[in-house]
């Protein structure tokens, strides 16, 4: 446990050293408020105390944010050559692994944070309601918890990290989208295999209001085999 | 900390990397690997070092398999990689932290201090790394090697791009690591290894082709004895036939012809030193010199290595 704090400490202060963090959060804040507070179908026009348009901007700005956090995880470690430095002490593949998705777990969760303002002006417009909003907060959180497993995983595969944000977008798509067509225009078991993929299911009904374990257990896969065949792709160097 | 490697083979696909070799490094010997590129030498660090895992065989540091408990072994081996792959927006102090926490160094404070004293990197040790010229991030590779005092040093081409002054510094820092260290080093450069290294390691396509010190392995690769040898007082083709008459001389060839200089091939396991001599004395001619051939280290690697 001690290894992987060490690495998402080193993991935070390069994000916040190259201003990559920063950047990224600024570009995050500033599309999900202006979408949410100017833009379309805004938090004014639907006339409740609601945070749900902000969520849904959320969930769609972080589709495309969290895999250009989690693009230089591990590609940027193996183009320079550092990851031989790293796994030559005493640290496992696991241990790495887990260290960088906790860094970027943070890092979404300060932009998360940083969207504090929102909550405390529309709960003194009128009631919000608090369990909604905090599970809202959860959905986001549990969604990108998944989104940074894959876009790890698709940093694991490659040394370009552009190649990396492509192909974690690529797979992230058909959670985000594909699935949820698959669903809409098939019928009986198979769409209903769909729409349990489709991760839009899972992040409505707990930003609805609503934490089930299958939504849980839904996301914590996720995460869980993304990392999984993240450490699959570094152990692979032990193969012939 | 003794090492010895068992029969190490590691394959990469078709390609194989290491084929079945084994050796033995005695603690406080320094080694040096040499080897055309691509001959294995890398792999076999990397195995040693717990990066990659072998095909077959196995690493014994101390009697304890590196399969069994790597992470143990792990922090009593120093490693600069091929290339010194470094944090390059890190700044000096803050990298050689962050690797002394994942060691979980006591005293950490204390012995960061000491390592950048011992490597000369004082005044450049708030400085990102990304900013240090190669010698000094050589250095830095150097202290997150060494950071830890392991008794075993694996050092991959540490002196490679470096210009003379900063290779000899480097050298210097090598050699005064390896007085109380087991250290393996690979380089291309000849001079360094008889320079640094107690003993010689020449790997070729994955196999030990050459093992023993820098002199053994001259003496080992010299099959005949050769001389430079040059006589005044007589004529050069008196010479030359009287010289070829002698029992002991297997070939004679003429290398300048005014001052009366051959070299001299013996007849294997013969030395013709004191015949020459007597030939001399018997014809009153004066030998002004009689050197023995020495084979350079870098014959004996052609030789080894181009077949």
């Amino acid at each position: 446990m001690k290894t992987i704090w060490i690495i998402t400490k080193k993991e935070l202060a390069s994000y916040f050293d190259s201003l990559i963090a920063y950047v990224l959060i600024v570009l995050f804040l500033g599309f999900s408020g202006f979408f949410t507070w100017l833009y379309g179908t805004d938090i004014f026009l639907i006339g409740q105390v609601d945070l749900r348009p902000f969520f849904n901007v959320a969930y769609w700005t972080l589709f495309f944010f969290i895999p250009a956090l989690a693009m230089r995880s591990v590609s940027e470690e193996k183009s320079s050559g550092t990851i031989e430095l790293l796994l030559t002490k005493p640290v496992t593949d696991w241990q790495l692994i887990l260290g960088k998705y906790l860094a970027n777990l943070i890092v979404i969760f300060i932009a998360l944070a940083l969207t504090a303002p929102y909550v405390i002006t529309l709960a003194n417009i009128g009631n919000l309601d608090a369990g909604a909003t905090l599970l809202g907060y959860t959905g986001l959180l549990f969604m990108s918890s998944a989104y940074i497993g894959i876009g790890i995983y698709a940093s694991s595969i490659t040394k370009n990290q552009i190649v990396a944000f492509l192909i974690a977008l690529f797979i992230g798509l058909f959670f985000h989208i594909i699935f949820s067509v698959f669903a809409n225009n098939m019928s009986g078991g198979v769409a209903e295999m769909f729409s349990y993929l489709d991760m839009s299911t899972h992040f409505n009904s707990i930003s609805r209001g609503v934490l089930d374990t299958k939504d849980v257990i839904y996301f914590a896969s996720l995460t869980f085999l993304g990392l999984f065949f993240s450490v699959l792709t570094l152990s692979k160097r032990n193969l012939n | 900390m003794r090492i010895e490697v068992r029969d190490l083979t590691k394959r990469y696909g078709p390609q194989l990397a290491v084929d079945n070799i084994s050796f033995t490094v005695d603690t406080g010997e320094i080694v040096g690997f040499l080897g055309p590129n691509g001959a294995g030498k890398t792999t076999t660090m990397k195995i040693i070092t717990n990066f990659i895992a072998p095909t077959f065989g196995d690493v014994f540091i101390n009697g304890i398999s590196i399969r069994e408990q790597p992470n143990e072994i792990k922090r009593h081996i120093g490693y600069l990689p091929e290339s010194n792959p470094l944090y390059n927006d890190m700044p000096v102090i803050d990298y050689l932290k962050f690797v002394g926490e994942l060691l979980d160094i006591n005293n950490l404070t204390g012995r960061i201090k000491d390592v950048i004293e011992k490597v000369g990197l004082y005044d450049e040790k708030h400085k990102k790394i990304g900013e240090l010229s190669k010698g000094y991030k050589q250095r830095v590779g150097l202290a997150q090697a060494i950071i830890h005092d392991p008794e075993i040093l694996i050092l991959d081409e540490p002196t490679s791009g470096l210009d003379p002054n900063q290779i000899v510094e480097i050298r210097k820092l090598i050699r005064e690591l390896g007085k109380e260290k087991t250290v393996i080093l690979s380089t291309h450069i000849l001079p360094e290894v008889e320079a640094i290294t107690d003993r010689i390691l020449i790997i070729n396509k994955g196999k030990i082709v050459a093992d023993g010190t820098s002199e053994s392995l001259k003496t080992q690769a010299t099959e005949n004895e050769s001389l430079i040898v040059e006589i005044e007082g007589g004529s050069p083709s008196e010479v030359l036939s009287k010289l070829n008459e002698l029992a002991t001389v297997g070939k004679v060839d003429i290398t300048s012809r005014e001052g009366n200089k051959f070299e001299v091939t013996s007849r294997p396991g013969l030395s013709s030193r004191k015949d020459i001599f007597t030939m001399c004395v018997n014809n009153n001619w004066f030998l002004t010199q009689l050197t023995p051939v020495e084979r350079k280290l870098e014959d004996i690697f052609r030789q080894l290595t181009l077949n």
